[in-house]
């Protein structure tokens, strides 16, 4: 359990701000390193956006929508095995959209084979696609967009873009226009084995993360909003917290990238150049959901694990984040999620902008809300007839409510664009012993990608803690 | 540290990393990443470890010296010749 802010020490080998799945992992993985490790988060509850909430009976799951395959190896090595073991496959994903309807298990050989017999694509078409995404790497040339990788291979095809397409932008927030290999790895990473996701739901795993956190003895402490982080003659010194100064010899912000440069640490400690390319970095779009609760003692039939919906006549990345969006996914849990607890939850996500959100009244903001949730139960009877009589607990977040939750700037629900990961990279050769862990780049994102990113991480931040040790 | 121990070494960490792993058909003088199904966040624990067991601290520039086992026992021979 997390301890009360008075029982923490006035220093620290690092301090880590922010406990998103990326700081918990650098800060266990430090901790392994032999190094005192406080973790400092200001909401009451662990996870950063690896969130969930309870309401009447119901346990609501915020990002819990699927990852790769990869994650068990990842899980294995940097947590434990229980967590490795509580993982397992999402078999049926459905898309469904005016151009085609189908159902796959998500992986390169379904995926081969409705291509070429559905779409049909010739089969060294498909092969050699594969190929050029699989070997994909993040220092490879990022001129080509996505858009371009797509029609190079399957001109005019927009159907083919959309089946590609569709789920890798809710997945990430990337769009056709940003760079084809911030595609090519996520992808190929869900291509290997298709999706899986964790047993017992976000609580389970939050809770046997800040077990295994507790067992190496990091120190613990939530509702600590870092105020600042303190920077003398080029390197860190320790953070500002509820009013004290905490020592440490090295800071680890889990809080956003432009968050960390732009409010915690004093701009006088970077350079100008380094300034200037950080405030040209874009974040991310943000979403909106809606969170529907069945009814106890009410079941609903198997219609799929992650159902991918749209009625636009295309896959068009602009329709996705527009207000009235006519695309969502709808991600399904069944009581097999969380086994003992028998009910049935249902999260509509859809992509959407802060901007558009920002500046409504009060009035406005709650007509649109309302709209949303009308929309989405519209939506969803499609699947479900008759759904709404089902329903006892129905509610929406909006951009607002992703930025009330996590700060994130303009409520960015998946980092930033690919310039920032150059700067996340990049800041402790500005300052010293401040490294940055988060979502950034756009394939440092999900759950797999911030956890593999908090091991570089706190790699970094052992090899300069014990350069210091001589 | 001999050769032969620094051999032991590097197997160990990779051991501990995959308990799969399986080097009785190893060839030493090809690419561990094909034969051992080693992944870029494989060779980072590899760094990891041998700055936590012998403090070595592995400039990211080096690390294509870790690519086959010979090429990491050249490389780590001078660094842990006292070890």
């Amino acid at each position: 359990m997390p301890v009360p802010f008075s029982h923490v020490s006035d220093a620290y080998d690092v301090i880590v701000i922010g406990s998103g799945l990326g700081g918990l992992t650098s800060a266990n993985r430090l901790a392994y390193c032999g190094h005192k490790v406080l973790l400092l988060e200001y909401h009451h509850k662990l996870g950063g956006l690896a969130a969930w909430f309870k309401r009447r009976g119901h346990i609501f799951d915020v990002s819990l929508h699927g990852f790769p395959f990869g994650m068990v190896k990842t899980c294995k090595k940097y947590w434990n095995r229980e967590i490795m073991n509580s993982i397992v496959q999402l078999k049926k994903i459905v898309f469904d959209n005016p151009q085609f309807s189908l159902q796959t298990t998500f992986d390169r050989q379904d995926f081969t084979a409705i291509l070429n017999e559905r779409f049909r694509i010739p089969q060294q078409t498909i092969d050699r696609f594969f190929e050029t995404v699989s070997s994909m790497n993040f220092y490879d040339d990022r001129t080509m967009t996505t858009r371009e990788l797509f029609e190079q291979f399957f001109p005019g095809r927009t159907d083919v873009h959309r089946l590609l397409m569709e789920p890798i932008t809710y997945a990430n927030g990337s769009t056709l226009d940003d760079p084809a290999i911030t595609y090519g790895i996520v992808f190929s990473n869900f291509m290997n084995r298709g999706v899986f996701t964790f047993e017992g739901g976000t609580d389970r795993l939050i809770g046997l993360m800040t077990a295994e956190l507790e067992k190496n003895g990091v120190t613990i402490c939530t509702r600590s909003k870092v105020e600042h982080i303190i920077v003398e003659k080029g390197r860190v010194r320790g953070v500002e917290v509820n009013g004290r100064t905490i020592a440490a010899r090295a800071v680890v912000s889990n809080s956003g990238i432009t968050n960390t440069i732009d409010n915690l640490t004093d701009h006088k400690a970077f350079s100008e150049s380094f300034l200037e390319k950080a405030s040209a970095i874009r974040v991310n779009n943000s979403s909106c959901q809606v969170y529907i609760g069945i009814e106890k003692g009410q079941h609903i039939p198997d219609i799929g694990d992650l159902l991918f919906t749209s009625t636009a006549p295309e896959f068009d990345s602009q329709e996705l984040l527009d207000l009235h969006t006519r695309s969502k996914t709808f991600s399904l849990y069944y009581p097999k999620t969380r086994p003992g607890h028998n009910r049935y939850t249902i999260v509509a996500s859809m992509n959407s902008r802060y901007e558009d959100w920002k500046n409504l009244t009060d009035e406005q903001y709650a007509g649109e809300k309302r709209q949303l949730i009308e929309r989405t139960i519209s939506d969803l009877d499609r699947y479900l007839p008759g759904v709404k009589a089902k329903i006892d607990w129905i509610e929406a977040a909006t951009p607002r409510t992703f930025n009330h939750y996590t700060l994130h700037t303009s409520g960015t629900s998946f980092g930033t664009k690919f310039e920032g990961l150059d700067i996340s990279r990049s800041i402790f050769k500005e300052v010293g012993g401040l490294f940055h862990v988060g979502s950034v780049g756009i394939i440092m994102s999900g759950w797999l990608g911030a956890i593999n990113y908090g091991v570089i991480v706190a790699n970094d931040a052992d090899g300069y803690l014990r350069s210091l040790n001589g | 540290m001999t050769r032969e121990d620094i051999k032991t070494l590097i197997l160990e960490i990779i051991q501990d990393i995959d308990d799969e792993a399986d080097f009785d058909n190893l060839d030493p003088g090809k690419p561990l990443r094909d034969q051992l199904d080693l992944d870029s966040m494989d060779f980072l624990d590899i760094v990891m470890e041998l700055r936590k067991r012998h403090q070595l601290q592995i400039p990211e520039a080096d690390y294509p010296h870790l690519a086959t086992l010979n090429s990491c026992v050249d490389y780590l021979e001078p660094l842990l010749k006292d070890a």
